[in-house]
């Protein structure tokens, strides 16, 4: 039998003594200015430690508190006028799907001010010929050295088939090949992982372009169909233009803003 | 079966709710609707010319009879029913074109009405101003501030001398048309925002005076706007109350998110009925006779009643005619994607279920002549159904985002929806296409009307502007 179940055994058969909860009591009283006297005595990280406890539970009791307080207290809600006003029959509905909806008439505010190509990232840096390709040695004698091997991410379309290796200039590595990427919208602060349709623009050059090249700044084209965007003339709109804001070779990832 | 001869078939004509006409007789198998429709009016004894539509088991007959028979394989041994439903006498152009968009509101348009004859028009909006335009030269008019919240829900009186609004904070401010000025203080008492406003209908009550507002709270009030106070409380939805009509026999119907559809007498707020079947919220109420209350004694002549006596008779008539000896129809959609057919004076149990839609069901309406319900739905389509019956007619497809709001063309042909699509869409019942597509807003539309005289469509939205579309 362990040993703390005798004491139960025993109150079992004869009860608790006389003065238990007397002492029960007196103990429980003691305890706080015991607790107190220790914890102005003690020194070093002990002090430090009984510190931090003290302060966590100070913090949770006064939230405790103040959560009682807020639940009795009487404010007055929803008095101010607010935003985006909608009729009767939404007001009930969950907003959560609303934050995803791109809206036309922030477009068209957009297009009130800005011209058409300004972009987020106006200036890019300029990435050099020999940054971009790597020299692949190739021949018996490893003395031909015609091909290149791109060292960023790049874009290839999904019907893409390799030339056989005696043809192909430009080696587009598969570890660096992209799909998705992750789009913001710079109005509504929400991100979404869309598909990338093509990239419509590197600034380094239309070589890179053609070969689907993604660095920073480099213009993509994203399927937003999933967004549930419509024209003004009611049709959905399916592709449209993001900008890539990092380095996708080092982040492995394609991070970008949507252009409206 | 020889060229020359003309065979004949044995016909038997009823009208929608299924009483004969006259005896079965024989016609011959060359008669097309043409014909048909002489014989219907000769034997109602009509004295003016009416044109009526043909239905055989639920299909339009557009063709001879001998065509139809031989298509579809019908026996020419027994008696062919045919149904006639009459027509409007006039004809509603379909709108095709943006006549003015006018900025003015500072927020989204929520709402938009016609008054019931068809020369004003209100809007409230989410810049709590209600605001009322002179269809003439298409420019604001009136700005009737005073409201606290955004204005949800205006209504008209049927007799087009009042218009009332309810405001998201729960008050209800009366206007006087003429003047946009406030008609005394805001009417307090709703405890959250109002969701539906509905008018006695004039041909009980001949100047209106009481309406009835539902609101968030649970709670749907009768007000008297000379007295100023709310008469009734019919209490007794245990959540809100989405929708409210007051029916043309003097009931008060509430549809409210605890699934129920209760029914309210008007002289002490008694609850007469209690309607359940749904299975989720019920989100919209629409009545067979609804048209005809709410443009009251107008109809599409133009005509204008100097007394309220004289309107009260001409809008009793135009309600009987309407109504016919069959009991008021009440239609309801609701969150559990389907919709109910009652006839709540007959029975409580529902006449129809009509299921199809595979997303809740926003907007429930009937036309004008109460054949047709048409119901907009989150699942980007408009449905069509027999209103007598309730049986599924056709599906308008063609939007591309949930449907908002719907709105009949006074004579029944066409039906307009708004969406969320930021486009507007006119349907024909006739051929059951698409007849129009009105792009133009630059966001979602919110409110869809056509005016009762069939002139003018107003649709407001998220962007802020009205537009008016003509033909």
């Amino acid at each position: 039998m362990p040993q703390g179940d005798y004491i139960e055994l025993h109150r079992k058969r004869h009860g608790y003594r006389l003065d238990h909860f007397e002492r029960k009591r007196k103990k429980e009283a003691r305890a706080v200015h015991k607790h107190s006297e220790r914890a102005q005595k003690t020194l070093g990280i002990k002090g430090k430690m009984i510190a931090k406890k003290n302060y966590a539970d100070k913090a949770l009791m006064k939230k405790t508190l103040a959560m009682h307080e807020e639940s009795t207290s009487r404010r007055k809600v929803d008095d101010d006028v607010h935003d985006g006003a909608v009729p009767a029959y939404l007001l009930d509905r969950e907003n959560t799907t609303r934050a995803k909806i791109l809206s036309n008439s922030i477009k068209q505010k957009r297009k009130e001010k800005a011209g058409k190509w300004e972009v987020p990232l106006p200036k890019v840096r300029p990435v050099a010929e020999d940054e971009m390709f790597k020299v692949i040695r190739s021949g018996k004698r490893k003395t031909k050295q015609w091909k290149r091997m791109v060292t960023k991410a790049t874009f290839v379309g999904p019907g893409f088939t390799r030339k056989p290796p005696k043809y192909e200039r430009f080696i587009r590595p598969s570890g660096l090949r992209f799909t998705k990427a992750h789009v913001t919208h710079p109005e509504l602060k929400c991100t979404f992982n869309l598909e990338i349709i093509a990239v419509k623009k590197n600034p380094n050059g239309p070589t890179y372009t053609s070969l689907g090249v993604i660095t920073k700044g480099t213009i993509i084209e994203v399927n937003v169909s999933e967004l549930g965007l419509v024209t003004p003339a009611g049709k959905v709109v399916w592709g449209k233009y993001a900008q890539v804001t990092n380095n996708p070779e080092n982040d492995g990832c394609i991070n970008a803003v949507l252009l409206v | 079966m020889e060229d020359e001869t003309v065979n004949n078939v044995m016909c038997q004509f009823t009208d929608p709710e299924g009483t004969t006409l006259g005896a079965p007789l024989y016609l011959p198998q060359n008669a097309g609707p043409h014909q048909l429709q002489q014989i219907v009016n000769k034997l109602l004894n009509n004295e003016e010319k009416l044109p009526y539509a043909f239905y055989i088991s639920d299909q339009e007959l557009a063709v001879p009879l001998e065509t139809y028979l031989h298509k579809n394989k019908v026996s020419v041994e027994k008696v062919l029913a045919i149904v006639y439903q009459p027509q409007a006498i006039f004809r509603i152009r379909p709108v095709n074109r943006c006549s003015a968009s006018i900025a003015g509101h500072a927020e989204a348009v929520l709402s938009v009405a016609f008054s019931p004859d068809g020369r004003q028009l209100a809007s409230g909006s989410g810049d709590t101003t209600v605001r009322l335009w002179d269809l003439n030269t298409q420019t604001p008019m009136f700005t009737c501030t005073g409201h606290k919240n955004w204005v949800l829900c205006i209504a008209w009186s049927p007799d087009g001398k009042h218009l009332v609004s309810g405001s998201k904070a729960g008050e209800l401010q009366c206007w006087d048309p003429q003047t946009g000025k406030p008609s005394g203080n805001p009417l307090m008492g709703h405890k959250k925002w109002i969701t539906g406003i509905s008018w006695e209908p004039v041909h009980l009550n001949a100047p209106c005076r009481r309406f009835v507002s539902a609101s968030k709270d649970g709670d749907a009030r009768i007000w008297d706007i000379s007295l100023r106070k709310s008469v009734i409380c019919l209490s007794g939805h245990t959540l809100a109350i989405t929708c409210v009509k007051w029916g043309g026999d003097g009931v008060i119907y509430t549809g409210s998110q605890d699934c129920t559809i209760k029914m309210w007498e008007t002289s002490q707020g008694k609850l007469i009925r209690e309607l359940k079947g749904h299975g989720h919220w019920v989100n919209s109420l629409a009545l067979s006779t609804e048209y005809v209350l709410r443009t009251g004694a107008f109809d599409h002549t133009g005509k204008t009643h100097s007394s309220p006596e004289e309107m009260k008779k001409v809008a009793l008539e135009r309600y009987n005619k309407m109504k016919g000896n069959a009991p008021e129809r009440l239609v309801s959609g609701s969150d559990d994607f389907t919709m109910f057919l009652w006839e709540p004076a007959v029975s409580k149990h529902p006449k129809t279920r009509m299921t199809g839609h595979q997303q809740l069901v926003n907007h429930v309406y009937f036309s004008p002549d109460g054949n047709w319900v048409a119901s907009a739905s989150f699942d980007k389509s408009v449905k069509l159904w027999n209103g007598i019956t309730g049986k599924f007619v056709a599906a308008f497809r063609g939007h591309v985002g949930p449907v908002y709001q719907i709105s009949w063309s006074a004579d029944s042909r066409l039906l307009l929806s708004g969406s969320k699509d930021s486009t507007l869409k006119i349907w024909d019942i006739r051929t059951l296409k698409l007849k129009q597509d009105l792009p133009g807003h630059a966001d979602e539309v919110f409110a869809v009307d056509w005016s009762p005289d069939g002139e003018k469509v107003a649709s407001g939205g998220k962007d802020r502007v009205l537009k008016l579309w003509m033909g």
